[in-house]
């Protein structure tokens, strides 16, 4: 039952849709002065049939329907509720289907809020819109359609990897494609006004709540997954350089790009045409991100099914829409009126300016490290591997111009600064942020060259934007955001330099003797809970002056089988210590895995200011000053 | 540059990363079901990690039966985890060659002091080139390796999983 309202509200959905293409087209080149009401009437039924068969395809996974190829392959009676919900959207199908929820909803949201803009402008806008929804609705219906049926109906499924079974995990998707999808509607938008020749500060005030949106989404979504990578995976890091992880950061990227680039057309009313190209190259990031992941092409933890014909399509339906965005781009640029201003290197534009190169130099970096392999391999069969060290010797001395130039941009005046602000205030902050970093690097054993400037300059990035709070004029929301930005770079260089590890074999009742601590192994319990087989440890780690004991678990599951670890971590505000156990062989001994790692907290507290900072924005009415 | 020649410039970059991309969906990713290189060049020297004695590879390999070699780090998380397997194959006593990528001698030594040595014989890769005339992408990364004709029969790319491991004792079985 629910398997054909599934289906065929989808098939509504696509009527809808290209109701609204030929209808968009031909009012934008009338000169029709209102909106037609149809345009609401049609975009809601649309977002309500998504939004059914969306809930069909939930029912299905809550009532465990294994009529429904998806649910059959996907779920299994023994699983939680909360995970056969999450399970929805855990694989490829439900996944696409929510991406297609959350583009109309988005495109509802749109029409809902731009009453007072132009008419051509919305109508354009729509199409735009409707183009990429249509587009997704026939790669569903014709490869990847949630609502295939089995018969006969088998009595149990296959289950869903016990791995994706985790809270984080089960709201990281739904986040991450708000952010990604939220760049849908800035690339439509971004064509539109370009066709309708309407760039400006306006349409920059229009469009920046977009952009904050997309970017706090995609910023949470990204910490979401790293959380889930760090307490899920058992690997105690939180970013591995993963294709599947990097194709999240280029959009990131290319959205803070974007976010300052809006802020200098909103009150310079320059920088058009960058705007444009970074709202285009945005949204393509984040559909090559989906083709990536979906076709297969990659090698990945992440990577799903692999069926080529659903590459194919993707592949094609991307560069359709990057030709399209081209097109338009160099046939309406004589549109784009620039009034030659004059520019000056100190200046808040020179800043976001040099902001915007460290962005695309970051980007090019990833992109590189991510589509490289690929490339190669077609061109002379040859392969490479790109692992951590690559992304590390070419992005991490870069940080050093970086926070030089992030310590001192966001202070500029726009037009034109002087150079006198540098005064003795910032050389006591230099000089305590030295005194701090030669305390902190005495006590690491850690001596690269290049640890010194990274420490010293994070420091006292750290220092400037705790100062910006009291002294600066800029915005509370920007504040936030650069301080939580100043505090993660500090934490994750901090956490690097001195997290320390032992791994050791043991059996019951061993000790090992690790910093000053002894870590015993007392004992291990076995029970059988739900769906899985648990082997609980318990660990007494004991300090000079406290004790505390860590619980890490194997859990052996059955359907399929899979063993994971789940490690136990103590987080304090200054460290968090990290346990995980295997099972080696039948033989009494355990593999201990014990890591004490600083400051990790900070590095999930630092990327929600930063998020935070950007929420503020949003919900903010009144238009701030600077 | 003239418009004109810049859209063209970009049309025609774009046709070839669409073009290349295309081709590279239909490079298999299923590794595990094809054979890769039909042959390994055996011909190739290389340093034991434990003796740092130089010795060619095709010593390593038993000529009448099929060896697995197993890619590892021991920065690599993944390899941690599909330890537990490689223990269980050598248990079987299965000849495991391992190729330590782009390590330190001390880190590697360490790894397999505390989580158990599973390979008969384990060589260094320091600058990952002998890993590449394996086929290799990264690490971790299985073969299953026939002695008799230098083919790769198998190649897992990730760690491998429970499952796996019965595919492997199953093959190893078949042409034991």
């Amino acid at each position: 039952m629910s398997n054909y309202l599934g289906n065929y509200s989808l098939y509504i959905a696509l009527i809808a849709s290209v109701y609204l293409i030929i209808k968009s087209y031909l009012d934008a080149n009338s000169q029709n002065k209102y909106l037609d009401k149809n345009f609401i009437l049609i975009t809601s039924i649309q977002t309500i049939m998504i939004t059914v068969s969306f809930f069909s395809l939930v029912a299905a996974f809550v009532i465990s329907d294994f009529s429904n190829e998806t649910v059959f392959n996907n779920s299994h009676t023994l699983k939680p509720l909360f995970y056969k919900v999450s399970g929805t959207w855990g694989n490829h199908e439900g996944s696409l289907l929510l991406w297609l929820l959350v583009l109309s909803i988005f495109l509802f949201i749109f029409l809902l809020n731009s009453r007072s803009q132009d008419t051509k402008y919305k109508l354009l806008t729509i199409l735009f819109q409707q183009i990429i929804i249509s587009g997704f609705l026939v790669f569903i219906l014709l490869t990847s359609n949630p609502f295939k049926t089995l018969y006969p109906i088998p009595s149990e499924g296959l289950g869903l990897n016990p791995i994706l079974q985790d809270p984080a995990l089960a709201i990281h998707p739904p986040i991450l494609y708000l952010g990604y999808v939220g760049t849908s509607i800035i690339f439509s938008a971004s064509l539109a006004a370009m066709i309708s020749g309407n760039i400006g500060d306006n349409w920059a005030r229009h469009i920046k709540k977009w952009v904050l949106i997309s970017w706090v989404f995609l910023t949470i979504g990204i910490l979401l997954g790293s959380i889930w990578a760090y307490y899920e995976l058992g690997w105690g890091g939180f970013w591995f350089w993963d294709p599947v992880e990097n194709v999240s950061l280029m959009p990131w990227f290319c959205l803070t790009a974007l976010l300052h680039t809006v802020i200098v057309l909103q009150k310079r009313n320059s920088f058009k045409e960058w705007t444009i190209i970074l709202s285009i190259t945005t949204f393509s990031l984040s559909m090559s991100g989906t083709f990536l992941v979906r076709s297969g092409i990659l090698n990945s933890i992440h990577t799903f099914a692999n069926d080529p014909s659903r590459g194919v399509f993707i592949l094609s339906f991307l560069f359709f829409l990057i030709l399209m965005s081209i097109l338009i781009f160099f046939f309406n640029q004589n549109k784009i009126s620039n009034v030659a201003k004059e520019n000056f290197i100190l200046s808040k534009e020179t800043a976001i300016l040099v902001n915007n190169w460290f962005m695309m130099f970051f980007l090019s970096v990833v992109l590189v490290g991510t589509i490289y392999p690929i490339f190669l391999e077609v061109l002379n069969g040859s392969k490479i591997s790109v692992g951590p060290p690559f992304y590390h010797n070419l992005l991490i001395p870069f940080l050093i111009p970086f926070l030089i130039f992030m310590s001192f941009g966001p202070s500029l005046k726009w037009i034109k600064d002087k150079l006198k602000k540098f005064n003795y205030k910032i050389l006591i902050i230099f000089l305590v942020s030295l005194l701090i970093s030669y305390v902190i690097l005495t006590k690491t054993e850690n001596s690269f060259l290049l640890s010194i400037p990274l420490i010293v300059l994070s420091i006292y990035l750290l220092l400037v934007t705790i100062k910006d709070f009291f002294v600066s004029r800029s915005s509370i929301s920007q504040k936030i955001s650069h301080f939580g930005f100043s505090l993660l770079i500090t934490s994750i260089l901090l956490n690097g330099l001195f997290s320390n590890e032992f791994n050791s074999n043991m059996k019951v009742g061993d000790e090992r003797i690790f910093n000053e601590k002894v870590v015993k192994l007392k004992e291990v319990n076995v029970t059988d809970v739900d769906n899985y087989k648990s082997l609980k440890a318990s660990f007494e780690v004991t300090n000079k002056n406290s004790s505390f004991t860590l619980y890490p678990e194997v859990r052996i599951y059955q359907q399929p089988l899979t063993i994971t670890s789940e490690a136990d971590i103590r987080t304090t505000l200054f460290s968090d210590n990290f346990l995980v156990f295997n099972i080696l062989k039948d033989d009494g001994y355990y593999n201990v895995r014990y890591q004490y790692k600083p400051f990790m907290i900070w590095i999930w507290i630092s990327t929600i200011f930063i998020g935070f900072g950007g929420l503020l924005s949003v919900i903010k009415k009144n238009e701030q000053k600077y | 540059m003239s418009k004109n020649i810049k859209f063209l410039g970009l049309l025609l970059t774009l046709i070839i990363i669409f073009i290349i991309l295309l081709k590279g969906l239909n490079v298999s990713k299923d590794y595990s079901n094809e054979k890769l290189k039909s042959q390994i060049d055996f011909s190739l020297d290389a340093k034991k990690l434990f003796s740092d004695e130089i010795i060619n590879i095709s010593d390593l390999f038993d000529k009448n039966s099929h060896s697995v070699v197993n890619i590892w780090a021991s920065w690599c998380a993944p390899c941690r985890e599909e330890h537990q397997f490689l223990m269980k194959l050598k248990d079987m006593n299965i000849n495991i060659i391992g190729i330590n990528y782009k390590d330190s001698p001390k880190n590697a030594k360490k790894f397999l002091h505390s989580l158990g040595n599973p390979y008969s014989e384990v060589i260094t890769d320091n600058d990952g080139t002998k890993s590449i005339e394996f086929g290799a992408i990264g690490v971790p990364e299985t073969f299953i390796i026939s002695g008799k004709t230098n083919e790769i029969i198998k190649k897992y790319i990730g760690p491998l999983t429970s499952e796996n491991l019965i595919e492997i004792k199953n093959l190893l079985k078949k042409n034991a």
